[in-house]
């Protein structure tokens, strides 16, 4: 699966889709790889405030877990109820139905340090 | 005695074939000065013979609950323990399997589990429960820690009423996460509800009540709920589960966190362990739960089987963010609660709890008239009780004893302010014939003591103290 | 095939279990219970016969593989025999039918065990003082580590943090975090020790102790071990050691000698008490004498002939357990040490540590070894030679199971991909080893030739491969009645 080119990246695996200063996030294709069958969202409620590089949530696997970084600052202003209700679409269609959180985001200028498709694929190129 | 099978030709040849010469060679990566230069100081060996006499001896310089007639509680009780859950636990399946990783081969200890669980929540009347904790002691320090995560708040208010050793276990564990423990008085056996609600407040993460609590006496526990859930903490009890056959279940009196020593379900008193303590909760607080939780699943073929579940809140996945540090359960220990339960029944659990209740009862009634004794607390009670005596309670046990007679819990030895005061615990082992019997030797002792008027100070030696000063 | 449940065994009615009648005149309960704590009867409690259950429990006992069953190679749990008299041992009325609070006078035989206990652990581990507290081996790092914290404290230093190599068992980062500390991992090194740079590099002030397993969990002794305690010693920290691996280490080197302050037994594994399907087990804590003050109370003592409950010990941690611990458990295992003696206990460390290299000798022709050392008690594997044909650990883990043996431990240590923890104890004959050895050089013949059948195992088991996602999904963890 290729990675969308529209969205932006983080090394710890996160996607962040910007809209002006609403910032939608997920976790990458290659993130539920690596987990394997997802079977736990964990997630903040609207209203709560996330910052850039610290863990907002965790996702579950059978047999591991993993925090979710932040891309971005911002407060929480919609939370996906479908992926929390059904963890398996993180596997499935990570890109689409699972995103998992949208931020209102205060520094515009934080998404300049976001990774590009082109530079997340030559870090995980790297990484092999 | 040996337990290794190898014979001389059997290490040679093994020796050989890995190009080795002698069993030293196999230790050759331990550096010099760390190694042992002579031989343990242990002694042995023993044949099985001579070891089963030695242990025949040693276990004979014990009393115990077949030749004494015990009143003893206070967290273990002399409960009868059928035939049956000796013979299903030395089932080699059961005892000589380990934690059930591999689900294809140990459907035997992930059902029972299943059931065990199933069982904990019925009795307790709450939503979920883990597969087991070590005692009821530290089921109750873990339940403090998930209280605390669950609620981010650092203040815990524990009843004086609970077990006192359970209220060490709870410090001990409260300070290594920050957790600060304050507890509240009781008055008239109970947990003081007005200093209660004087103590909460919005940073209270828990109320911590025991019930029966550990003078026996049946907490007001919805008031005590009610004014836990009034500021948001969560209200965790720790329960008899016996009791549970008579009185209300903890779910219907809103209780968040459920724990309790499962010793009195089917397990020998065994000097206090081991046994197993149980957790229930409600089901929004599943994955803060320490320990091994089993949970229903469909194999390859289509049919039902059962798992170890919801692992990534434990160790050996979320390492140092774990729920706990725990790792065992205890398997064994919930077989045999699980088997006794099956054997007593819905029925049984009932005509049981209403057992003690009544035996409780006739006796405390009988004490109550003896001259120089009455009952220290009006508080309802279950099955045991605090009377307040004539005589030290030291000096009471000790005449009990040529009668092969374990006498009441001096209270003293935990509650200085409570010196004087004895605590009686009657099971259903317990017949009218002996509590009649225990009842008679103290009428005839207070009037020996009151015929020479003196109470004569036995020489230390002699002093049978329960286990000595517990401060 | 699988059992149904109890719950679906019953029948409305059926009982068993007979009480005595009351023989006391009964009272009104309304008269000797609060208004509103009377309960209802409990709904969906059993209701079968007293063979309903011994059948019930008997097959359920048939879908369990033991040591009993069989070979049982499950590396870091030891999982040798259980000695039956040790049983009857446990169940004498004068050990399982004693009460915790009976007079001490009257426990003198149950004390004096425990007294022996103490002092037999403290000269396997060469430390000065035991509890015997801690109800199993986590519990006893618990311990263990809060003693630590109360010295540290003692001194009036706050320190934050604990190191924990890479390799560690996932009690000690968990148990280390359940204490206050911040959790520092140091990599291990080529040979698959502590790297001494990156202890040496994470050594500072702050550093409250080093939690390590010796022979750690690759089943490698530290041969730097002593140099390793010097480093943390001289920042002013303290060295915990694991014990889970004391069955290589019995009358051959003692961690007290390495320089280890704080040990912890599991006398399920080392001193073969049963694991009961996953507990009772018993985690007896040792120390320095510099420590025993710390120790959680009671500890038993010894005075004028008389073995006494020691609860003056002003500086104690408290208690982590209520009681004296699992009292059974220790019953067994001084059965067990005195069964062997001395001699004895260093005998079942020699062999447990042959059968191991001659496990690891004959199975690195078919299997990857990435540790080619001499090993201890246990060893690690790997499928790398078999991850060519799609086949991993996982898979030969439960083809195992169509052959009768319980797989070793896998996916552990986290550091080696794909891991297989074998750990074949002292108990097990050279014949047993061969055959398995034979089952393991055909299940790498199956890999090449047949693989299907391997990522289809186990087909001769009651059940099969339960989905375990799907469980974890939507959790059922109990009976669901219909009412």
């Amino acid at each position: 699966m290729t990675n969308p080119r529209d969205l932006k990246y983080t090394k710890e695996h996160e996607w962040a889709r910007i809209e002006g200063n609403r910032v939608t996030v997920g976790i990458t294709h290659y993130a539920q790889e690596a987990l394997g069958d997802v079977v736990f969202v964990e997630l903040p409620g609207v209203g709560d405030k996330i910052i850039e590089g610290e863990a907002f949530g965790t996702v579950e696997s059978v047999k591991s877990v993993s925090d979710l970084y932040a891309p971005v600052s911002g407060e929480v202003v919609e939370v996906n109820d479908n992926v929390l209700d059904s963890p398996e679409t993180v596997n499935t269609d990570p890109y689409g139905a699972a995103w998992m959180i949208v931020v209102e985001i205060a520094d515009p200028t934080e998404v300049d340090k976001l990774l590009s498709a082109e530079q997340y694929e030559e870090f995980l190129a790297e990484q092999d | 005695m040996r337990y290794h099978p190898h014979t001389e030709a059997d290490r040679k040849e093994m020796l050989a074939a890995m190009g080795m010469k002698s069993m030293q060679d196999l230790f050759a990566d331990i550096p010099e000065k760390v190694r042992l230069a002579r031989e343990l100081n242990i002694p042995g060996p023993l044949s099985e013979q001579e070891l089963v006499k030695h242990l025949g001896e040693l276990s004979g310089k014990n009393a115990n609950l077949a030749d004494y007639v015990s009143f003893l509680g206070g967290g273990i009780y002399d409960h009868y323990v059928p035939s049956v859950i000796n013979h299903l636990l030395l089932r080699p399946e059961f005892f000589t399997a380990y934690t059930p990783y591999q689900p294809e081969i140990s459907q035997g200890t992930l059902t029972a589990i299943f059931e065990y669980q199933t069982l904990i929540c019925r009795l307790t009347g709450m939503e979920v429960a883990n597969a087991s904790m070590y005692d009821g002691a530290s089921a109750l320090a873990e339940a403090v820690l998930m209280a605390g995560e669950a609620v981010k708040r650092k203040e815990i208010l524990l009843s004086a009423a609970v077990h006192p050793e359970c209220r060490e276990v709870v410090k001990t564990y409260a300070r290594g996460q920050g957790l600060a423990v304050a507890e509240v008085p009781f008055t008239g056996g109970i947990t003081d509800l007005d200093a209660l609600k004087a103590k909460l407040s919005g940073n209270t993460a828990a109320v911590v009540v025991q019930n029966p609590n550990f003078f026996g006496c049946i907490e007001p526990v919805l008031e005590l709920g009610e004014a836990a859930h009034g500021q948001g903490a969560l209200y965790i009890t720790a329960v008899d589960p016996i009791s549970l056959g008579i009185l209300k279940a903890p779910g219907e009196y809103g209780a968040d966190i459920v724990v309790g020593d499962g010793q009195a379900l089917g397990n020998p008193t065994s000097y206090g362990g081991p046994h197993l303590g149980f957790m229930a909760a409600a089901a929004k607080l599943v994955r803060r739960m320490p320990g091994r939780i089993v949970g229903q699943a469909v194999d390859t073929r289509g049919q039902r089987a059962f798992v170890l579940t919801l692992q990534a809140r434990e160790q050996h996945i979320r390492r140092e963010k774990a729920t706990s540090n725990i790792c065992s359960n205890q398997a064994l220990n919930a077989l045999a609660a699980t088997i006794y339960l099956c054997l007593l029944g819905k029925k049984g659990i009932r005509e049981l709890a209403e057992l003690c209740l009544q035996k409780a009862h006739y006796l405390a009634g009988k004490l109550a008239e003896v001259p120089g004794y009455r009952l220290a607390f009006s508080a309802p009670f279950f099955k045991e009780f605090v009377l307040k005596t004539p005589v030290t309670p030291a000096l009471i046990n000790q005449a009990l004893l040529k009668d092969k007679i374990l006498g009441g819990l001096d209270l003293g030895t935990f509650y200085p302010e409570l010196a004087g005061h004895q605590m009686f615990a009657v099971t259903e082992r317990r017949t009218r014939a002996e509590m009649d019997n225990l009842v008679a030797k103290l009428k005839d002792d207070i009037a020996a003591k009151s015929k020479d008027n003196v109470v004569a100070k036995p020489k230390d030696d002699v002093v049978a103290k329960p286990g000595g000063g517990r401060g | 095939m699988t059992e149904q449940l109890v719950f679906e065994l019953s029948k409305p009615g059926r009982r068993c279990l007979e009480l005595p009648a009351c023989d006391v005149p009964k009272a009104e309960l309304s008269s000797l219970l609060p208004p509103g704590m009377l309960r209802d009867e409990i709904k969906g409690m059993p209701e079968v016969s007293e063979i309903d259950v011994v059948r019930h429990f008997t097959r359920l006992s048939k879908l369990n593989h033991g040591v009993d069953n069989g070979f049982y190679p499950l590396g870091s749990c030891t999982m040798k025999y259980n000695p039956k008299v040790n049983e009857d041992a446990a169940r004498l009325p004068g050990f399982a039918r004693i009460h915790p609070y009976q007079p001490e006078e009257l426990a003198q035989g149950a004390l004096e065990l425990m007294y022996k206990t103490q002092e037999f652990l403290a000269e396997i581990g060469g430390m000065d003082g035991i509890s015997l507290q801690p109800a199993a081996g986590a519990h006893g790092e618990y311990t263990g580590m809060i003693i630590i914290r109360a010295y540290h404290e003692s001194k009036g230093e706050q320190r934050t943090k604990v190191i924990v190599p890479d390799s560690a068992h996932g009690t000690n980062p968990a148990t280390a975090a359940l204490c206050g500390y911040q959790v520092v991992q140091v990599k291990s090194d080529a040979r698959g020790g502590v790297d001494v740079e990156a202890l040496r590099q994470a050594m500072s002030g702050d550093v409250a102790a080093l939690m390590l397993t010796n022979p750690n969990t690759l089943g490698l002794f530290d041969e730097n071990i002593t140099e390793i305690a010097d480093l943390v010693h001289g920042g002013g920290g303290l060295l915990y050691y694991d014990g889970a691996n004391a069955n290589a280490i019995m009358g051959i080197a003692r961690p007290g000698d390495m320089g280890f302050d704080v040990v912890h037994f599991n006398l399920h594994k080392t001193f073969s008490t049963p694991h009961g399907g996953g507990g009772p087990g018993s985690g007896p804590v040792g120390v320095k004498g510099f420590l025993e003050p710390f120790l959680p109370k009671p500890v038993v003592g010894f005075k004028e002939g008389k073995y006494f409950l020691d609860y003056d010990r002003p500086q104690s941690i408290g208690k982590v357990r209520s009681f004296y611990g699992n009292f059974g458990v220790v019953v067994k295992a001084y059965a067990y040490m005195i069964a062997l003696g001395g001699a004895g206990l260093k005998a079942v460390s020699e062999h447990a540590v042959l059968n191991a290299n001659y496990l690891m000798h004959k199975l690195k022709k078919d299997y990857h070894l990435p540790y080619g050392r001499i090993c201890k008690h246990e060893f690690v594997i790997t499928s790398r030679n078999q991850k060519g044909k799609g086949v991993h650990t996982l898979d030969i883990a439960k083809r195992l199971l169509d052959f009768g043996y319980h797989p070793p431990t896998i996916y552990f240590p986290l550091i080696v991909e794909e891991a297989m923890m074998i750990e074949p104890t002292e108990t097990e004959s050279r014949e047993t080893l061969d055959e398995f050895i034979a089952t393991m050089e055909r299940i790498a013949r199956e890999v090449e030739q047949n693989p299907e059948l391997v990522w289809e195992a186990p087909h001769n088991t009651p059940v099969g491969r339960p989905d375990e996602a799907a469980a974890a999904r939507k959790p059922v963890l109990s009976y669901l009645f219909c009412e």
